[in-house]
């Protein structure tokens, strides 16, 4: 080879190590802005709460991709990092410490449910993260932590507001109500919504004539309302997850019980598939809800995201509807993604003090955090199933089945009580 | 807040219980009972009968009931065939006391995540006339819910007992239980006949299935709800008999029932599986086992 094509190959391989070195240096800052933010969570995709929180998960893909074809958040993409807890707290610190100290997650959001919130605060407290959460009732209450978000609007005082509603209704009728029968499955949620009850039915001067819990795994609830209403209360409230609110409902139709006011926090009734499937036995039932179709409740942007679930709930063995907590499970990021974008930054002392502080709109309607992280004004709905006709999905996606008793606000028509005839 | 009323109806329902807790159990009984197989994935075949009594419930209107007795020549063929890995791995070589039951857990677990992967993790619930309506005797309301899980149980049961005891297949099932060598010497072949009766034991389960999801909602994990009580109610009902069975689901039937009426429901457990052990404690072989 001759000296001068020596030279220019000398002179080419300078030339292209100075551009390789230029990449090399400039090729991370590039990859740097599209950098995902990864949100970490765990949610209950298997087990007991699956059909609710597979729903979740759904809608909080609607919101990630929504966001994401919006230019993401501070420009970079949203990811989730999620893992199955199975329903099961035993498993949640677990992930969340996998979340945060392997998968290195920005932002964390929790799973559905107060048995699978509460296991996760000590680890997000003890690294100061803002959690946002969803459906966990009064799990803020021991822990007292000044960055927990819950997007259910239980209220400030959520173990007595859950209930609230209920007693203003059953005290309101004539002749008024003398007593109560409080029934609850022995979890978590359940015994904490019988304790706000309790307080309640001791607030308000109601009889305590049948307090007693049962085991989850209850198969026949016939004796349970029975020994109920050997006791002839005249309201009856029920804590209750999905199997027991549909054994609860199906037991009190076979004894004919005779309350004249029967729901309260019965968890369940709010799925399609159990809607379908009792029918007209949910009549005159009144039960606590968080959104409804009826006219009084119509969200900006809520009814679009409802159509977008439909769509991608299809052949995935959810609820079709998705009316109770996908919905929520949008706006608990929304309520995220809106702070990210108000700061400017991933930084978590400035998110929680904006999520103090501002008034977020959702598919939810406005939402305002207190102090302890509830809702600053209740929300909690007391609906009242009407004119349920058997065997039919589509009935509950338009209005007239769930009829909105309380708040006033959003009261879309008057009880009827006795609850049965 | 003791009343006629409340004992009478609490009694009903508790011998209709038993009913039901005896259909998902008599498998059970056969599979552990009389063959010594630790079948721990005896509930969730359970739970495979539901979701099958379920889909050609809501695809073809047909009856759940109709659809278990349908179902349950394939689940026996199943059976027979799990048997045959069992006995080709484990009981061959010896090793089925825990390599055995760690085979049963995997089958567990595989069964519950091909029930979400394919059915997904809503619960499902069945139609059925019978469903809702109650018939009143006196001061007794008997859901017919219940009722009929009852009468279908108590067939089950009477048919297996008929079975075991008069024929020729159901007698060598009752001789491998005692002494499978005798077994050998009298000609039969003890491997060919504990495929029989786990392929019966496995059959049931479509049944108890249909019976379930009659009851109450089903989803892929609530099985293991079930295996507590299955397993309690064969080793009280003393191992290898069928009507000790039928018996021992019976009282933890009434027992939750009684407890539940009068004392509080959490309590049920406790007293059933209390019940349990006072009888184990008297009786180690069960009520009706073999000593």
């Amino acid at each position: 080879m001759s000296d001068a094509i020596k030279g220019l190959l000398h002179l080419a391989g300078r030339i292209l190590g100075a551009l390789a070195v230029a990449f090399a240096l400039a090729g991370p800052a590039a990859a740097q802005e599209k950098k995902p933010i990864k949100i970490g969570f765990s949610m209950a995709l298997t087990g007991g709460l699956a059909g609710a929180g597979k729903a979740a998960l759904i809608g909080m893909e609607i919101w990630r991709d929504d966001v994401n074809k919006k230019g993401g958040l501070l420009g970079r993409p949203v990811e989730f990092v999620y893992y199955d807890d199975a329903t099961q707290p035993a498993k949640v610190p677990g992930i969340y410490s996998k979340l945060l100290d392997v998968d290195k997650v920005d932002l964390v959001v929790s799973s559905y449910g107060t048995n699978e919130i509460a296991p996760a605060m000590p680890i997000v407290m003890r690294k100061k993260l803002v959690f946002p959460s969803l459906f966990g009732l009064a799990v803020n209450d021991e822990f007292n932590y000044d960055r927990y978000f819950q997007i259910m609007p239980a209220g400030p005082k959520p173990k007595t507001d859950w209930s609230a509603g209920f007693f203003e209704l059953a005290l309101a009728q004539k002749p008024r109500p003398t007593t109560i029968a409080i029934v609850a499955a022995d979890a978590e949620f359940a015994l904490n919504a019988a304790a706000g009850a309790r307080e309640n039915a001791k607030k308000f001067g109601l009889k305590i004539v049948y307090d007693r819990t049962y085991p989850p795994a209850t198969t026949d609830f016939t004796p349970i309302v029975r020994a109920i209403q050997a006791t002839h209360p005249d309201i009856v409230y029920v804590g209750s997850y999905p199997p027991d609110s549909t054994g609860m409902v199906k037991a009190a139709n076979e004894v004919g019980l005779k309350a004249k006011l029967f729901g309260g926090g019965m968890v369940g009734l709010q799925f399609a598939a159990i809607q379908k499937n009792l029918g007209p036995m949910l009549n005159g039932i009144v039960n606590y809800d968080f959104w409804v179709p009826e006219p009084t409740l119509k969200f900006p942007g809520v009814e679009e995201f409802l159509a977008k679930y439909k769509e991608a709930a299809k052949g995935k063995g959810v609820d079709p509807l998705g009316h109770y907590l996908p919905p929520y499970a949008y706006a608990y990021l929304q309520v995220l993604g809106q702070s990210v974008e108000a700061v400017k930054s991933l930084d978590q002392a400035k998110l929680a003090a904006h999520m103090h502080r501002a008034t977020f709109d959702t598919v939810v309607g406005k939402v305002k955090f207190g102090k302890n992280g509830e809702w600053e004004r209740s929300r909690v709905l007391f609906v009242q199933f009407r004119d349920v006709q058997p065997d039919n999905l589509e009935q509950f996606a338009g209005p007239g089945k769930r009829i909105v008793l309380h708040p006033k606000e959003w009261k879309s028509g008057n009880i009827v009580y006795p609850y049965k005839k | 807040m003791f009343s006629f009323d409340l004992l009478a109806n609490g009694l009903v329902a508790g011998i209709l219980l038993g009913g039901f807790y005896a259909a998902v159990a008599i498998g059970l009984a056969i599979a552990f009972g009389q063959l010594d197989i630790v079948n721990i994935a005896h509930p969730a075949f359970v739970i495979v009968g539901s979701y099958i009594a379920w889909i050609l419930n809501s695809r073809l209107g047909l009856d759940p009931v109709l659809i278990g007795v349908m179902v349950a020549p394939v689940f026996f063929f199943v059976g027979a065939a799990i048997y045959r890995v069992y006995y080709a791995a484990f009981e061959r070589t010896g090793q089925e006391s825990l390599s055995g039951l760690a085979f049963f857990f995997g089958v567990m677990f595989i069964i519950e995540v091909l029930l979400i992967l394919v059915y997904g993790v809503d619960y499902r619930l069945v139609n059925a006339g019978y469903i809702g309506e109650t018939i009143e005797i006196g001061v007794v309301g008997i859901p017919l819910r219940m009722l009929v899980p009852f009468l279908v149980a108590a067939a089950l049961t009477a048919g297996i007992y008929l079975y075991l005891s008069r024929t020729f297949m159901g007698r060598a099932i009752l001789a491998v239980a005692q002494d499978r060598l005798a077994l050998q010497l009298m000609g039969a072949d003890p491997v060919r006949v504990k495929q029989f009766a786990f392929g019966l034991a496995i059959a049931t389960t479509a049944v108890a299935g249909a019976l379930l999801i009659i009851i109450g909602p089903v989803e892929p994990s609530v099985g293991r709800q079930y295996i507590g009580r299955v397993f309690a109610i064969v080793v009280l009902g003393g191992m290898g008999s069928i009507p000790g069975m039928f018996i021992a689901a019976m009282i933890l039937g009434i027992a939750e029932s009684l407890v539940a009426s009068f004392m509080g429901p959490s309590w049920a457990p406790a007293v059933a599986f209390g019940l349990l052990l006072l009888t184990l404690a008297v009786r180690p072989s069960g009520l009706f086992g073999r000593q």
